[in-house]
Order: C-alpha cells, then sequence, then structure tokens
C-alpha cells in the first residue's frame, strides 16, 4: 500500500459519493412515481453510497472472518428490529384507534 | 501482566483486540440508531394525510454536510494509511484536515438548529397562523418575517409551494393565543429530527474529541509504539466511518423523503 494509490482510490470513492447523493436529490425532486416509490429509489440509492464507505473506507470487502459474523449477528436483529416495529403497527390491542 | 494481542493480531482470528471490541461496540450502535430509525418510520407512517412536513430542511445545507462528512471519511483513512507507510507529517496534515471538516459539518447543523430555533409558528385569535422567523419582540409585540396562512396544512408541504411570500409582520401579544418555536416538542417531525440529529452530532464531538486526542498529545505514542499508535488511528477511523455511514442514511430519510 502507498499513499499515492491510496489518494486515487479516495478521490474516485469520494466521486462516487457525490454522484449518489446527486441522484438521490433528483430522485427526491422528480415526478415520477408516487410517494412509495420515490423512498425506496432514494433508500436503495443511499444503500448503495453506505456500500462505498463500508466496502472501501472501511476495508469490509477484504475483512476477517469474525468481523463478517459479528455484522451477520447484527442484521439478523437489526431486520428484526425493524421487522418487529412494522408488525406492530398492524397488531391494535382492541378497542384503540390509530 | 501483559494483556496478548494488544497489538499484534491473533492467530485465529487475525484481528487484535480492540479491532474486534469497536465492530462489537459499532454493532451496538447499529441498534441504538436502529430504535431511532425504527421511531421515525413508526411516527412517519402513523401521521394523518398532508400532516407529515416536507422541504422543512434545507437540501442544500444538507448535501453540504454530507460532502463535509465524506471527505472527513476519506482523509480519516489517510490519515491512517500515512501511519502504515510510516510518514507522521502527512498523518498530522491529513487528520487535522479531519478536524477541521468535523468542525465545519457542527457549525453547519448548528445553524441549522438555531434557524429552526428563530422560527415561530404563532396562533392568532381569530384562527388564522402566523408563520416566519422572528425579527424582534417584546412586551407590546412580536415581529416576524414570514406569512400568515388560514389552513394549518399551508405549513406543512412547503415543497409543492413555489415562492412563499415573505414580509415583516407584527402582531400584537393580545392577539396571540398561542406561540411556540419549531424546536423539539414543536411536534413529532422536529422531536424525531432533533433527537437523531442531535445524537449524530454527539457522535461527531466525542469522535472529534477521540481524533483530536490522537493528533495532539496521543501522537506521542508513535516515538514509543508506533505500531500500537496505527492500531489506534484505524480503530478511531472505523468509528468515523460508520458516523458517515449514519449520516448517509439520516440525510435522506429527514431531508429527501
Amino acid at each position: 500500500m502507498d499513499l499515492k494509490s491510496a489518494i486515487r482510490k479516495c478521490v474516485l470513492v469520494f466521486l462516487a459519493v457525490a454522484c449518489t447523493t446527486s441522484m438521490m436529490i433528483a430522485v427526491s425532486f422528480s415526478h415520477i412515481g408516487g410517494w412509495p416509490v420515490k423512498v425506496a429509489a432514494i433508500l436503495a440509492v443511499a444503500v448503495v453510497n453506505a456500500f462505498l464507505v463500508a466496502g472501501y473506507l472501511m476495508h469490509l470487502l477484504s475483512e476477517k472472518k469474525l468481523i463478517y459474523t459479528v455484522l451477520i449477528f447484527t442484521v439478523f436483529f437489526f431486520a428484526g428490529l425493524l421487522g418487529l416495529t412494522l408488525w406492530a403497527m398492524q397488531d391494535f390491542p382492541v378497542g384503540t384507534t390509530h | 501482566m501483559e494483556i496478548p494481542y494488544t497489538i499484534q493480531a491473533r492467530p485465529d482470528t487475525g484481528l487484535y483486540n480492540a479491532k474486534l471490541g469497536i465492530w462489537l461496540f459499532l454493532a451496538s450502535e447499529v441498534m441504538l440508531f436502529g430504535g431511532l430509525f425504527s421511531a421515525y418510520v413508526l411516527l412517519r407512517v402513523g401521521a394523518p394525510e398532508g400532516f407529515w412536513p416536507h422541504g422543512w430542511l434545507s437540501v442544500t445545507l444538507g448535501t453540504v454536510n454530507t460532502l463535509i462528512l465524506a471527505l472527513s471519511a476519506i482523509t480519516t483513512l489517510l490519515a491512517w494509511v500515512a501511519c502504515k507507510v510510516g510518514d507522521f507529517k502527512k498523518f498530522k496534515l491529513f487528520h487535522a484536515c479531519t478536524l477541521l471538516l468535523a468542525l465545519s459539518f457542527l457549525s453547519v447543523k448548528s445553524y441549522e438548529y438555531h434557524d429552526k430555533w428563530i422560527h415561530y409558528e404563532i396562533h392568532l385569535k381569530d384562527g388564522r397562523i402566523a408563520d416566519g422567523h422572528l425579527v424582534r419582540q417584546d412586551d407590546q409585540q412580536v415581529v416576524i418575517e414570514g406569512r400568515i396562512v388560514t389552513d394549518e396544512r399551508d405549513l406543512y408541504d412547503l415543497r409543492t409551494q413555489k415562492n412563499i411570500p415573505h414580509d415583516e409582520i407584527t402582531l400584537s401579544r393580545d392577539n396571540i393565543v398561542k406561540m411556540e418555536n419549531y424546536g423539539p416538542r414543536h411536534n413529532t417531525f422536529t422531536a424525531i429530527y432533533f433527537t437523531m440529529t442531535g445524537l449524530h452530532a454527539l457522535h461527531i464531538l466525542g469522535g472529534s474529541v477521540v481524533i483530536g486526542f490522537l493528533w495532539g498529545p496521543g501522537s506521542r505514542m508513535w516515538k514509543t509504539n508506533r505500531e500500537q499508535f496505527t492500531n489506534r488511528i484505524e480503530v478511531s477511523g472505523l468509528f468515523w466511518h460508520f458516523v458517515d455511514l449514519v449520516w448517509i442514511f439520516l440525510f435522506p430519510v429527514l431531508y429527501l423523503t
């Protein structure tokens, strides 16, 4: 690893992050699709943006197996957290209103 | 007694203690912010039709902060690479940039908070609502730079309203029923906005203190134990990248959707 090649890689990552950010803004102000479609599209671009940071800057693309194991557990519990919240929204106690 | 694997990686995992420790800590942080994102989803989906704010936050300022944080993540990585290749001067330079960028991020955030703090929604006796930024006030009157609306829903979706007129409006205190700024208690949106961005800003502040220490007095370790110092830079860098990751989701969720 040398500093010059690291700088070159970082410039590319920064440009990619700037592009994905611009894409999110463009989608947000566009008139295509309804609100759910827009939100899904924006979050999909945000995931790409997050992949760039996690994959290249945090070196997750070439990390040790134990780190991946920790992250798999994290993803499982995070999905559970979001999933249970959404599930609870459809599960009102009898006699209450939304 | 010497604690093993503080510098060298454990042969079976390939990790030194602090690296495994920071990843476990970041996993707990994912759950912390995950809980808040869940709360946001719950509030957003549960809001009555037409009563969830759109366009209340400046996309320009949010974009500037996104780029500032992305740039700081890059200077953090380069500071670590500089340590790896033994270039201490470059390390100092890159981490000084990180600190300046962190300060810039917090400055922009403070400006945004201040803007919300001086922005008032004023309910009048005749049912109309005055909305705008406070210019001055005394015992008799309140002066704002803004507009008056008759329907509260006009205050929620600012994206669809073009060229909203803003005039200096003088209101007598006798005509005011309720006056409240756009602070955390204004509504559920401002509550979750201040909670999430406030917690994130605290992380930025905490990370800046650690990076500042490693840049300043903590950098003496470079002379005594170069490898452990480089590990510290890597671990603090991982935390900083995580803070950037959180913002990558906060920005679209709060500013764009």
